[in-house]
């Protein structure tokens, strides 16, 4: 357990995984969109505007799972104070407010011409506005507040309040009536969308996830670097 | 004494998170009615002190054969498959619009039974299938 937290030997992995990682990206990214674009069928309702899912979920489930992730290493990082974890959820954070960002604009272009507005301030729409905000109110925490003890407290607050957050915006469409229709991907019932959709989006996701996968190691790797080439310094 | 500090801190963490979503939770509870982005005619129904002047928005299903369009504006009625109300909306609707689909009206209420929209928005269910797969279900239905 303690060998996981090497830095050096968690160095050497994160630049093997990300040589795996970028060989397969972008036949999985051509084949995902190749899938998504030509070779799945045009919805019965929505026509070819049903396509904007095959960007649009997998962006809003990275930026919920980022989320979560380093709500998780923030807080474990503020109970048992364990510094290596803190290059994990700064590599993470950009990324989550990135496919934040990607989900709410594709969003937005999907809803135009399917509900008829750009923007609607239901609770699903709005809980992701506001977990938006909790992404920068966390980078700002741990980028500009110097006083690491702070830093860590503030980030620790805005991991509690954003995961409350994050299961507000989950069940918003449960509990509340909204513009945005329910879930249709369900573990426990069944799944309402059909088959042939869900071949590219299955694609998308798991080449999405790749290339967050792929961007998150090499930003780690770069800070690991840079925090080396620091403690050179001082020497 | 390093598990004494880590409880000191897990407990202040247990008690923010309760204290958050107890707030939370209360916030949410007060401010219900600009939660909820529409309300079904069941609801409008069964509100006794519903303000005639405040704009609102009521959402449901439109009832098949209601959609009546004429120059000047289109009627059509909204359920829940309990309770119905009856909208009237003059200008463009969106795309999806259609007998059997989901709508939002936002507009104001003349009286519990009619609703007069200054805008309609279509909501679109859940379900994704091709146009193939839908024409088989309902030749299977017929």
């Amino acid at each position: 357990m303690i060998k996981f937290l090497n830095p050096s030997y968690v160095f050497k992995l994160s630049g093997k995984l990300l040589n795996i990682f970028k060989t397969f990206l972008p036949p999985l990214v051509i084949v995902g969109l190749i899938f998504s674009l030509f070779l799945s069928p045009k919805d019965y309702i929505q026509g070819d505007s049903v396509r904007i899912m095959y960007v649009h979920v997998p962006s809003a489930w990275i930026s919920l799972i980022s989320f979560v992730a380093i709500s998780f290493f923030c807080i474990l990082n503020f109970l048992f104070k364990l510094k290596n974890v803190t290059l994990i959820y700064k590599s993470l954070a950009p990324i989550g407010l990135t496919f934040n960002i990607i989900a709410i604009i594709t969003g937005s272009l999907w809803g135009q011409p399917t509900w008829g507005t750009w923007w609607a301030w239901d609770a699903r729409l709005t809980s992701m506005l506001v977990l938006m905000f909790f992404y920068i109110a966390f980078i700002f925490s741990y980028k500009f507040i110097t006083n690491s003890e702070r830093s860590i407290k503030a980030c620790a607050f805005i991991s509690v309040l954003g995961l409350i957050n994050v299961i507000i915006i989950k069940y918003s469409v449960e509990w509340w009536s909204t513009l945005h229709q329910p879930s249709s991907i369900s573990l426990t019932n069944e799944t309402t969308v059909h088959f042939s959709m869900l071949v590219p989006l299955g694609l998308m996701v798991f080449a999405l996830f790749m290339y967050v996968a792929v961007i998150f190691l090499m930003k780690y790797r770069i800070e690991t670097i840079r925090i080396k080439k620091k403690s050179i310094k001082k020497i | 004494m390093l598990l004494k500090k880590v409880k000191n801190r897990l407990s202040i963490l247990i008690t923010l998170s309760l204290i958050s979503i107890f707030t939370i939770f209360l916030i949410l509870k007060v401010l219900e009615d600009n939660v909820l982005y529409f309300y079904s005619p069941s609801e409008i129904k069964n509100s006794n002190n519903i303000n005639l002047k405040k704009k609102m928005r009521i959402g449901g299903m439109v009832k098949k054969g209601s959609i009546q369009s004429n120059k000047s504006e289109i009627k059509f009625i909204v359920t829940d498959l309990n309770n119905e109300i009856i909208v009237s909306y003059s200008g463009t609707v969106p795309a999806l619009f259609a007998e059997g689909k989901g709508v939002v009206a936002e507009g104001n209420l003349k009286d519990k039974k009619f609703f007069i929209a200054k805008r309609i928005l279509a909501k679109h269910d859940e379900n994704y299938m091709p146009p193939e797969l839908k024409e088989s279900l309902s030749k299977d239905a017929k």
